[in-house]
């Protein structure tokens, strides 16, 4: 029988990562956006992410509502010691959330809310990856509290996670419009989609090689039995995963290339959680060390076992029901 | 330029002033939901076409409002965490599980319908459209559900025990979610917020009779609204009331605050109208007082006593002023609304509704009041709270989260000037489509690619109808 917490720790982990894939291809899809050369392509860029955009985002709210809910300690030291990268990112979020609707509103400042878009895009991934970056090189705590300073996310290795995650959602948000547009659009999104993914490659490469190096743990979490074995499988499963993309996208297939870039995502996941498992926020606080009691986990999951996989239904049929090629002549605006 | 503020008063101005911009939002897309469920049900029971354009009317005014609502309440789930990290560390096990309920039973329930109610009434039929209409609604309904227990538990907290981390933890569900002030204040909030959609709509409303009273929408949603009015504002005083009874017993403190008694009445208090609180010789200065009124209300009889913030030591008190202040502006707007309510139920009845242009005039003043007074009653709740942030238990001054204050002003700065260029550019939009009259074209766009209208038949129809020849059967 699992331990309450690992369950939830998983379930987390579960939301994270489905914020990451679903938030990162639309937030990519923004980051691309100034590269559209007629008011025709970006309209159908931003329908293709325009009526679930919102959903995609929840994902964000239940990753923060549910570490308050299950890890309250972890919430509590995560988000002072990462303060500036979250606010920024808030910040950012609200500038292209609210452009989807603004940018239809008015003429004369349509180009306004068109680089809020990017720019909230583009700010929102890059403080996500700092914030990756700077939890991966660990968190002073002391006292049930954050003990460090307010600068303290900012370093070269969280600089670099910051750019890798703005590559790699711009890939997925090329890949995604691959899948969901064409003509000449779809054309020039695969040779984005080729040169991102080189981008991305070359970060999780380099990003891999340095992590080891953060904390001695990780070295040996990586380097001893059983993640000598995931360490030897990773990189052999990165390179099917980006055989799958390239040849995709030579092949002129729809969907292959965002599933492989997906998969690309889901593998770095994986590896995040090897390096972590079992701590919560590295260097101190085990998942068990930051859990709510019990009481709190139980009463949590009753409600998350049901309705989790209702909301993957519902989510399931709304991504139907605006499934295939984007018509830029459809919307309600 | 906020050097000499501590790290406290300025998390705890950043957090009044992002929750008070957020606020504003639900308290409308609330309401509205509703409406657009109403207004689509009602398109298609009768097929009048009137309902099919307030629907789509409203519904892109509802995507604004709603997308605002969406990004300001994202910064409120992360805020509790780093502005407040020891309040979420203390009150996590017990208040974290109802903010998770929230998450999974209403956000997603919205944003996962939302889509399909904007933009899926072609693609999935009129049937599921309704469905995902009224999914969007039960939506904000059951959002409003869980965050209000959540804030009633920190003004009336029950079903709790305290580890020896000082954490709060559960014993006991069913207390902490039904806490004893949770069915007053929700079934206060959620009224509020049908008013204030219905003065907006009535609003709306009256500004287009002015400009033409045959307008066969704008009469439709103003009669709407002016029915909700009257139905709902007697309702509302009545909440209020037992609300403010509820907050009589269980956080007494604040209810002097309200009153503006800084002494005890021993024989019978009087309901100070209005006045000035001076906290320095702690009176309440030029005061109108209705002799033994306060007693009466609060306690139905007329010489009870009631103590007053002499029994409290000053360390417990919340700032008597604002209390005071906030009180009596959502009380007075209050029953303007019942005004409003009442004269639009008298002018129907003599036929006149729609010729009244003082009514439509008013209407279209009392538009807004909706939002100051939800504003004015969270202050009165939340203000009236302090200085705990779990009443009684949890010292605001003790939740703060460990953030050196210049990044906290930073933020604050940041956050003032985001809002009011973004939510500043979202109102002048919205007040700008409600300008718009219910049929013509969104002002500002000349060549915008999206255009189901020309593509639906149902849209077609709509366009051919002529508001001036079908005006028979409004009401």
């Amino acid at each position: 029988m699992f331990e309450l917490s690992f369950i939830w720790a998983g379930i987390i982990a579960f939301a994270v990562l489905t914020y990451v894939i679903l938030d990162g291809f639309d937030l990519g899809v923004g980051i691309l956006f100034p590269l559209a050369e007629t008011e025709r392509e970006k309209a159908t860029m931003m329908n293709s992410i325009a009526p679930i955009w919102d959903g995609n985002e929840t994902w964000l709210v239940l990753g923060g509502g549910g570490l308050f809910a299950v890890f309250p300690l972890a919430y509590a030291v995560i988000m002072p010691a990462l303060y500036m990268p979250i606010i920024l990112m808030l910040l950012a979020l609200i500038f292209r959330g609210v452009a989807f609707e603004y940018r239809w509103r008015t003429e004369r400042w349509k180009p306004v809310w068109d680089r809020a878009f990017f720019g909230g895009s583009i700010v929102a991934a890059f403080m996500q990856g700092i914030a990756l970056g700077a939890l991966v090189q660990g968190i002073d705590v002391a006292d049930r509290a954050y003990a460090g300073g307010w600068w303290d996310w900012l370093s070269l290795f969280s600089i670099l996670t910051g750019c890798a995650v703005v590559v790699g959602y711009a890939l997925l948000g090329a890949a995604w419009l691959v899948m969901k547009t064409e003509g000449p659009l779809q054309r020039q999104m695969e040779g984005y989609a080729r040169w991102l993914a080189m981008g991305t490659l070359g970060f999780i490469g380099i990003v891999s090689l340095l992590t080891p190096f953060q904390d001695p743990v990780y070295f040996e979490r990586w380097f001893n039995m059983p993640g000598l074995a995931l360490s030897v499988a990773m990189p052999g499963a990165v390179l099917a995963a980006a055989w799958a993309l390239f040849s995709g996208l030579k092949a002129h297939k729809d969907a292959q290339p965002f599933l492989a870039a997906l998969t690309l995502f889901g593998l770095c996941f994986i590896g995040i959680g090897i390096s972590f498992y079992p701590h919560i926020v590295p260097p101190g606080l085990t998942i068990a060390d930051a859990a709510a009691p019990d009481e709190s986990l139980r009463f949590a999951l009753v409600g998350t076992v049901v309705l989790v996989p209702m909301i993957l239904a519902y989510t399931a049929y709304a991504y139907w029901v605006f499934r295939g090629k984007v018509d830029p002549d459809e919307g309600y605006h | 330029m906020f050097d000499s503020f501590t790290a406290e008063i300025l998390a705890r101005v950043q957090f009044a002033f992002t929750v008070s911009f957020h606020i504003i939002f639900p308290a409308f897309s609330i309401g509205l939901a509703s409406y657009l469920a109403v207004l689509n049900a009602l398109w298609l029971r009768t097929k009048d076409e009137t309902y099919l354009t307030l629907f789509n009317y409203w519904k892109k005014i509802f995507a604004v409002a709603f997308g605002m609502g969406v990004v300001s309440g994202i910064v409120m789930s992360y805020q509790f965490g780093t502005n407040w990290s020891v309040f979420s560390d203390r009150t996590g096990p017990v208040l974290g599980p109802l903010m998770a309920y929230e998450v999974l039973s209403a956000f997603f329930l919205e944003a996962g319908f939302l889509g399909i109610m904007l933009f899926g009434r072609a693609r999935v039929g009129d049937r599921l459209h309704m469905l995902a209409t009224a999914m969007v609604a039960f939506g904000t309904l059951m959002s409003a559900t869980w965050i209000l227990s959540v804030n009633s538990w920190m003004q009336t907290p029950a079903g709790y025990g305290i580890n020896e981390a000082g954490q709060f933890v559960p014993e006991d569900w069913w207390q902490i979610v039904f806490n004893p002030s949770f069915p007053y204040r929700l079934t206060h909030m959620v009224l509020a917020a049908y008013l204030t959609t219905a003065l907006v709509v009535g609003g709306v409303g009256g500004l287009h009779l002015l400009r033409n009273r045959q307008d066969r929408p704008a009469r439709r949603m103003f009669s709407m609204a002016m029915w909700m009015l009257i139905c709902v504002a007697p309702l509302q005083i009545f909440a209020g009331d037992a609300h403010g009874l509820n907050t009589l017993e269980h956080q007494p403190v604040k209810v002097m605050a309200m009153e503006g008694h800084y002494h005890s009445y021993p024989d019978g208090a009087p309901l100070i109208l209005f006045g000035i609180p001076n906290a320095k010789e702690k009176r309440v200065d030029y005061a109108i007082e209705v002799p033994y009124l306060s007693s009466l209300i609060l306690k139905h009889k007329w010489d009870a006593p009631l103590d007053g913030l002499d029994t409290v030591p000053d360390a417990d008190e919340p700032p008597v002023a604002i209390v005071f202040w906030s009180f009596r502006i959502m009380v007075g707007i209050g029953f303007a609304i019942l005004g409003l309510g009442a004269w639009g139920l008298w002018r129907r009845f003599r036929g006149r509704l729609f010729d009244d242009r003082l009514l439509h005039r008013a209407a279209i003043v009392m538009g807004p009041m909706g939002f100051v007074a939800v504003l004015a009653g969270w202050i009165t709740t939340e203000v009236g709270r302090q200085p705990y942030t779990v009443y009684g238990l949890l010292r605001t001054s003790d939740s703060l989260a460990p953030v050196a204050a210049p990044a906290v002003a930073a933020s604050l700065l940041a956050f003032i000037v985001v809002y009011f260029f973004v939510f500043g550019a979202g109102t002048f939009y919205l007040l700008r489509m409600m300008n718009a009259p219910p049929k013509a074209p969104i002002p500002g766009i000349k060549e915008g690619p999206l255009r189901t209208v020309s593509m639906s038949p149902v849209a077609q129809t709509n366009a051919d109808e002529t508001p001036v020849n079908r005006e028979t059967r409004d009401v």
